[in-house]
């Protein structure tokens, strides 16, 4: 096998692999992406029932009510709208009514957002990033939830740290989010 | 008085630097061996001073000196010592400088037993070395200073993030920047090679063994950041695909590639070019990891945009080395020799086959890490890229590569034979068809991913074990003689059989946890049984406590297997006064290599406690993998042929052993 052949094999075993890997990102691109809104946009954008997403906003204060079984409701509020949250499992240790909180999940068709995934940050000055800068874009930003570089810096620490709570378990994908 | 001191030493460093990225390229260019040697004193001084700079710190801490910004923001006067010390590295200025202080250790490592390098090799090396090094202290000086001083002293300090009062600070950030600084030696010897020209067998027999501790010590510190998340965090997760991890996985995936690589080069002088390149990119990701996790760009792209000054020096730092070497890459690359000639079913095609596969999986990640940030600042859009898009790319391009895995020991140089290594291979193939069997069997009704996937691991470390075999001729030769051949082996392949062992072990343990991972969710009040697979779990007594720092609500569970009682299990609650944060401490129960993992969660008024209740089956595994694999890499480090190799390179790998 002469030189140029040899080079052509490696290239175009290259390419193979590479164009495999490429189409499994665009693949799991369309699949797995999750977009955030914050309770506005939600009506804004009549998200569909079941289509999962993360929800961004502050808990209403006053909002949470905790049931039989760790079930628990909240609102998430960002100024403009309301919208209620079901959860049933374990808060994260840093939340708190009047925070920053990010559930992940879908709408049920009674339009409550059922979450399965909640996270909040292990820094008690730490404001969800989503739900800081979404804030901010509506001019509803407050300086006492003010956050420095250096809180983030130092929240990236400790590697998953800004992953918390989870819910009732979904078998395969549950165990790594 | 102190911190002063360290200030200083840590500018004299810079002053070092300078001289050191400088003189030496001017004697290599001249032919004068003093300017070159400038090299040597001036990297061992370089590490003098840094270290004098990083223990000054290290005092400033354990003396609570809150007249110190970094202290203050960092310590409390109340917290046990341990945790002042790894205090020091658990917050920003700290873990740069515990960063540039390991980025002047390997250069002051290469300068003391470099002896053996070619000259002009050893002072282009350390001067390029000073180029990163020199930027690192201009970063700290300017932006991240952690002698600043405050007018007022405060009395007392604000605590260390209490998620970071752990002994796993003490281990991780340390051991993971050994790996991630390691690889810009690598980097170096890289460059140098393109600004000489030359590049040959021996580069690579110098190169290899800096690779393997940098790859060592990453390994580690990522198997030890994972456990720590897996423990601290208290939900019993223990990889989350989030950005500051794959912040560390691409250079580990690219750093694997480059050590295998780099036997191509060694053996057979093939692959210069693209070993080059890849050293490059192992280290930029380094870099870019670095970016990512220092520059507050994840937490929150606005704090990016307000305060932007550190994050844009560090993005500066990245853009001009990564920019620059890979511009001198393109214009040099051409002038390196070309090198031995093989068949793509050889070891080298084997090799360069599992460089596709680590480094098309390392582009992955990188995409999926990246994606969101670009997305964000390009559309505004906000999305979230996790586990699942991480599952689907990353798992298929794994899997050919875990098959390729134990053919590649088999081949021979230059021209492989394999349907040879297939035959080899049947004994593996057939230990894994039984598992799947087996299993499948045992779980009839769950899904088929779990057997076959664990039957793949089998497949692993069976064939790494035939590999074994057949070096050996163990069933071929009497046993006496197979033991003398055994004994026999070069470090290096033993170093082979342990580390692709440690990846089936590692694939077993995280196929079992995912798969069969037991939970129980509820309310428990005193005197309440959980059973979870198999086990009793019954809440015995709930107790307050007094901490250093903390109060801690502590749970005491009994836990029975048949009615047999095994142990107590001790999950608590802490909250940290000074901060008012609390942490959850999870009780681990390890029985053989599975684990139960209780976690607390909130009190109700009724006084009932929420738990979290895990059972894990196999779950160590999935750290003990990597364990091996390390194990395997300072087999392969004490290998005698690089100690006595060709251009004698004893010395050096003396001092690598030092270094371990």
């Amino acid at each position: 096998m002469t030189r140029k052949q040899r080079r052509l094999t490696i290239i175009g075993g290259s390419l193979a692999v590479l164009a495999v890997a490429a189409a499994l990102v665009l693949n799991a691109m369309g699949d797995s992406i999750l977009f955030f809104s914050t309770p506005a946009m939600v009506a804004e954008k009549h998200i569909q029932a079941g289509k999962r997403f993360r929800l961004g906003g502050l808990v209403q204060p006053g909002s949470l009510v905790r049931g039989d079984n760790l079930v628990v409701t909240f609102q998430v509020a960002d100024g403009i709208a309301t919208l209620p949250v079901f959860y049933k499992g374990i808060l994260p240790d840093l939340f708190r009514e009047g925070q920053g909180v990010v559930a992940e999940g879908a709408l049920d068709s009674s339009g409550v957002f059922k979450a399965d995934t909640v996270l909040a940050k292990h820094d008690e000055n730490y404001m969800p990033k989503d739900v800081a800068d979404a804030l901010k874009k509506q001019g509803r930003w407050k300086d006492e939830h003010g956050t420095k570089p250096t809180d983030g810096a130092k929240a990236g620490e400790i590697p998953g740290a800004s992953r918390s709570a989870q819910g009732t378990p979904q078998p395969g994908q549950g165990a790594l989010r | 008085m102190i911190a002063e001191a360290g200030h200083y030493a840590l500018v004299l460093a810079l002053g070092l630097a300078l001289i050191q990225s400088t003189v030496p390229l001017l004697g290599a260019r001249w032919r004068d061996v003093a300017l070159m040697n400038v090299a040597r004193s001036t990297a061992i001084a370089q590490l003098i001073f840094v270290a004098a700079s990083f223990a000054a710190l290290v005092t400033l801490h354990v003396c609570s000196d809150f007249s110190v910004v970094n202290v203050f923001e960092n310590s409390h006067s109340m917290k046990p010592l341990i945790y002042k010390i790894t205090g020091v590295w658990g917050n920003h200025e700290g873990s740069m400088l515990l960063w540039v202080s390991i980025l002047a250790l390997f250069g002051g490592l290469v300068a003391i037993f470099g002896n053996n390098l070619p000259l002009s090799l050893r002072a282009h090396v350390l001067a390029v070395q000073a180029w990163v090094a020199s930027a690192f202290y201009l970063f700290i000086l300017i932006t991240s200073n952690p002698f600043l001083r405050i007018a007022n002293p405060p009395i007392e300090g604000r605590d260390l993030n209490p998620v970071l009062q752990d002994i796993g600070l003490a281990v991780h950030p340390p051991m993971l920047y050994l790996g991630y600084v390691g690889f810009s030696i690598s980097f170096s010897f890289a460059i140098a090679a393109l600004i000489e020209g030359r590049i040959d067998a021996a580069w690579a027999r110098w190169v290899r063994p800096w690779t393997l501790v940098a790859w060592i010590f990453l390994t580690l510190g990522i198997a030890m950041g994972s456990y720590w998340a897996y423990y601290e965090l208290g939900w019993g997760g223990w990889w989350f695909w989030d950005p500051v991890e794959n912040a560390s996985l691409m250079p580990w995936l690219a750093g694997t590639a480059l050590l295998h690589s780099l036997v191509v080069m060694e053996k057979r002088n093939a692959l210069k070019v693209w070993t080059i390149l890849l050293s490059i990119l192992t280290f930029s990701l380094s870099l870019l990891g670095t970016f990512l996790v220092r520059s507050g760009v994840l937490t929150s792209v606005h704090a990016f945009a307000t305060d932007p000054t550190r994050g844009v020096f560090i993005l500066l730092i990245l853009c001009v080395f990564i920019g620059g070497s890979l511009s001198l890459y393109a214009w040099r690359a051409s002038a390196l020799k070309q090198g031995g000639l093989f068949a793509p079913i050889s070891r080298e095609g084997a090799l360069v086959l599992n460089n596709l596969f680590l480094t098309s999986a390392c582009a992955t990640v990188f995409v999926g890490t990246l994606y969101p940030l670009a997305l964000e600042v390009i559309t505004g859009d906000k999305i979230s890229v996790g586990a699942p898009f991480f599952n689907l790319t990353f798992g298929p391009l794994f899997l050919p590569l875990m098959i390729a895995v134990p053919f590649g020991p088999l081949l021979a140089w230059k021209r492989g034979d394999l349907l040879g290594a297939a035959q080899r291979l049947m004994g593996a193939g057939v230990a894994a068809l039984i598992a799947v069997a087996v299993l499948w069997a045992w779980t009839r009704g769950g899904s088929a991913f779990a057997p076959l996937a664990i039957g793949l691991a089998v497949f692993v470390i069976a064939g790494a074990l035939s590999d074994l075999a057949e070096r050996i001729g163990l069933f071929r030769v009497p046993l006496g003689t197979a033991v003398r051949r055994a004994r026999g082996m070069p470090r290096s392949s033993w170093g082979t059989v342990f580390a692709h062992a440690g990846v089936g072990v590692a694939l077993i343990g995280i196929v079992c946890e995912t798969t069969w991972n037991s939970e129980y969710i509820g309310s428990m009040k005193i005197s309440d049984v959980a059973p979870i697979a198999g086990y009793e779990l019954r809440l015995d007594d709930v107790k307050q406590r007094h901490g250093p720092n903390y109060r801690e609500m502590v749970a005491q569970f009994s836990a029975r297997l048949d009615g047999r009682l095994l142990d107590t299990m001790t999950p608590s609650k802490r909250t940290f006064t000074t901060r008012g944060a609390t942490t959850t401490e999870a009780a681990l129960l390890t029985r053989g290599a599975s684990q139960l993992y209780i976690s607390l969660g909130d009190t109700a008024r009724d006084g009932t406690i929420a738990v979290r209740i895990y059972h894990k089956p196999l779950v160590l595994l999935i750290w003990f993998g990597p364990v091996l694999m390390a194990f395997g890499g300072m087999l392969s480090l004490s290998d005698r042929r690089l100690r006595v190799g060709a251009p004698k390179p004893a010395k050096s790998l003396r001092g690598l052993q030092a270094a371990e």
